[in-house]
């Protein structure tokens, strides 16, 4: 009855996971792979599906709660099923974004700050991946050290927010390109910051501690 | 203070009415035992009478008894039981119900003299059956009938509804329902009614008294046509038409106490009989 | 299945002067499991007693309307009806088993039908105790009393019962409000199970049961259907505001 239906909704949001980090992935690759096509699927078709998903999902949770009553950790998981539901939604969108941005690129110019768009992206990338399995594996250790690595991400944004104004000093004509290499940045670093928001519910789940801004707590 | 004075001679009134009436049972058997005790013996229980009733037995009278019974209890339990079911189970409530449970009620109220007469009136003259143990035990029947009927009224009422209820949503038909469900639940009380109607049947005099009973025969009955000896008429009759007194009185007694003996015998048959029942049941 | 659902068409129902049960029309979709809730004589068990005529032992009792089942109308007075019950099964709420041993009280259903053959009984009497899990406790003791079973397994039994005559439907009234809360669940969980082979129509005054078990549910109230549709939607966004006031437990 009920454990079967938390078995299916965590199968679901696990599902979503994986669709919506495809996204993100989609469209860094479209990106350097300079396939425009690509990024108008993920716009196009991708943004359409992640954002029904997130509705069913949603639903489904708030039957489950209306039909079965649960308590204790179930309440729990069902709770933070619903949070990460939404923060997978908001990911898919910044998704959408850094698909946008790269489309603009691509149509005037070289990409600036390849090297370090892609090292922003694995780390962001890997904070998600660490996230969704410290769910699927119940590790609150895991989560931590996916909530200690936000800084890090933080830094290499505050790096190409440095570069960004060196270069533009000297190269006014990029200027526009610049800004969307800083969107994807920025996008990128919100990605990492939910990513945390997940591992901090994760550790909610677990402990039924709500820690909220695990930095200030640190 | 009153209050508790009241209710001091309040358990005392009951305790001692308690004590009369256990008393009274008490008196009562133990007369009986201690002025029959000395006649009883083997002889006593298989013999006929010998010399105008002063010696031998009583043995023709304990035959006699058992016909009596046995007939009775023949004829008057398929009627009672059958009756019994369809006022429960099958009568509308109405003003033939009512009327019908009048008349059994009032049955059950007559006199037994009444039924002597009744007795004599349909089955000796009308029928044209004599006097013999057919009409004795028609005449006994027709007297435990009511209680035959009583007991089975409510031996099946007692049945809880839930049973009968849980048998037609199985698809049982009424019929179904009373034969495999109801009686097989209200038979143990079903028995005990019979059964001590047998103590009953077995025990009256007037309605044998000019349907079935003698005084004396040689031989034991051979069909139901004939005449017969009975204990309790024989009890009667040595007290008020025998000629010996010294020797008869005290075969009287004797009779009384084994008649009375038959009646504990049945009656703790009859419980043995609804004890064995009732743990099969348990309910 | 002959047909997907078991249709009730402005079933009508007076009790002498009293009008119990008005104008109810709704369709129930066949194994799947419909719960009836409502507050305290609303009408729930009557309304669940007509899909076994089991008003028809009550002289007062006088029902217009029509309930199809396999294309029949089964209020109609040309329906066999005990042919109907052993096609509609009831399970009651206090357990009633018969007061025989577990395996008369299965076999009961089955020598009503006609059943004779002797191994073809012992396998339906397999197959129902299995069904209504209660083989495993009882496969050794067959020819005990079934009363001196516990409350759960007594309640189990009158299940089995009921499975043996086969039947598509299987009525329960407050099937487990007279037991523990560990029997109460495990009959639950028996109910999800039997849908696979019957249709389950159950009439529950705990709302935390039907939310839990039922897939449909019709909300009764004073003798009227008020609402009637699938349970998860019903119970998250009711289109009725009595109905969401019952829900959410501000009356009944």
């Amino acid at each position: 009855m009920l454990l079967e239906r938390i078995n299916i909704l965590k199968k679901e949001i696990i599902e979503y996971a994986y669709f919506v980090e495809g996204m993100v992935t989609k469209s860094i690759n479209s990106l350097f792979e300079r396939n425009t096509k690509k990024l108008i699927e993920i716009i196009e078709n991708d943004e359409k599906y992640a954002n029904e998903k997130e509705v069913e999902i949603e639903e489904l949770c708030i039957q489950t709660i209306a039909q079965f009553e649960p308590k204790v950790s179930d309440l729990r998981t069902i709770i933070m099923i619903i949070k990460m539901n939404n923060d997978f939604e908001r990911i898919a969108d910044h998704a959408v974004n850094i698909s946008q941005s790269s489309i603009f690129i691509l149509k005037n110019s070289e990409i600036i700050m390849k090297e370090m768009i892609l090292e922003i992206y694995k780390k962001t990338i890997s904070m998600f991946k660490d996230a969704i399995t410290s769910f699927i594996e119940q590790d609150p250790k895991l989560a931590k050290n996916v909530c200690e690595r936000d800084d890090e991400v933080d830094d290499l944004r505050d790096e190409v927010y440095h570069n960004y104004s060196k270069i533009i000093e000297n190269h006014p004509e990029k200027s526009l390109s610049l800004l969307s290499t800083l969107k994807i940045c920025s996008n990128l670093e919100r990605i990492a910051d939910l990513s945390t928001n997940i591992s901090e519910d994760v550790i909610f789940i677990l402990e039924g501690k709500i820690i909220k801004h695990y930095k200030d707590i640190q | 203070m009153k209050r508790r004075l009241f209710s001091f001679i309040g358990i005392n009134f009951l305790r001692s009415s308690t004590l009369l009436s256990i008393s009274f049972i008490f008196f009562l058997i133990s007369i009986i035992i201690l002025k029959g005790f000395q006649v009883i013996n083997w002889e006593f229980i298989t013999q006929p009478p010998k010399e105008f009733m002063t010696k031998g037995g009583i043995f023709p009278a304990i035959v006699g008894t058992f016909y009596l019974t046995f007939l009775s209890i023949i004829v008057a339990s398929p009627i009672g039981i059958l009756t019994g079911i369809f006022l429960v189970e099958y009568s509308r409530k109405n003003w033939f119900l009512s009327l019908i449970k009048i008349t059994i009620g009032t049955l059950s109220g007559i006199p037994s003299i009444i039924f002597a007469l009744f007795g004599l009136a349909i089955f000796v003259v009308l029928f044209r059956f004599g006097v013999s143990i057919l009409s004795g035990g028609l005449t006994l029947a027709v007297m435990i009938l009511p209680t035959i009927i009583k007991t089975t009224e409510e031996a099946i009422r007692t049945v809880p509804d839930n049973f009968r209820e849980a048998a037609y949503a199985l698809g049982a038909k009424k019929s179904e329902t009373i034969i495999k469900v109801v009686l097989p639940v209200a038979l143990p009380n079903i028995l005990t009614g019979i059964i001590v109607s047998v103590g009953r049947a077995a025990g009256e005099t007037a309605p044998i008294l000019f349907t079935a009973a003698t005084f004396y025969t040689r031989k034991l009955p051979k069909s139901i046509f004939e005449e017969t000896m009975a204990l309790p008429y024989h009890i009667y009759a040595l007290m008020t038409e025998g000629t010996q007194a010294k020797s008869q009185v005290p075969i009287a007694y004797g009779t009384a106490l084994v008649l009375l003996a038959l009646v504990f015998l049945m009656n703790g048959f009859a419980i043995f009989i609804r004890y064995k029942m009732r743990r099969g049941k348990k309910w | 299945m002959v047909n997907e659902r078991i249709d009730v068409k402005n079933l009508n129902l007076w009790f002498g002067e009293n009008h119990i049960l008005k104008n109810i029309s709704f369709s129930i979709k066949k194994q799947n499991i419909t719960a009836i809730i409502g507050p305290s004589g609303c009408g729930k068990t009557t309304l669940l007693r007509c899909f076994n005529r089991m008003h028809d032992l009550n002289e007062k009792v006088n029902i217009k309307g029509e309930i199809i089942l396999d294309g029949e109308n089964i209020l109609s007075k040309k329906t066999d009806v005990f042919q109907l019950r052993m096609k509609v099964g009831m399970v009651f709420q206090k357990p009633n088993p018969f007061p025989k041993s577990i395996l008369e009280n299965i076999l009961f259903g089955l020598k009503i039908k006609g059943i004779k053959n002797k191994e073809y009984m012992m396998q339906i009497v397999e197959e129902a105790l299995k069904k209504a899990w209660l083989w495993d406790e009882v496969k050794d003791r067959l020819n005990k009393n079934a009363l001196e079973l516990s409350g759960g397994q007594q309640q189990r039994l009158c299940i089995a019962r009921a499975l043996a005559t086969n039947p598509e439907v299987i009525l329960f009234d407050e099937p487990t409000s007279a037991l523990d809360p560990q029997s109460t669940l495990k009959i639950e969980e028996l109910l999800l199970q039997l849908k696979k082979y019957v249709t389950v129509i159950i009439v529950t005054h705990n709302i935390g049961q039907a939310g839990r078990v039922s897939d449909f549910t019709a909300f009764l109230y004073l003798g009227e259907l008020i609402e009637y549709g699938e349970t998860k939607k019903m119970f998250t966004t009711p289109q009725n505001k009595k109905t969401e006031e019952y829900l959410s437990g501000r009356f009944g």
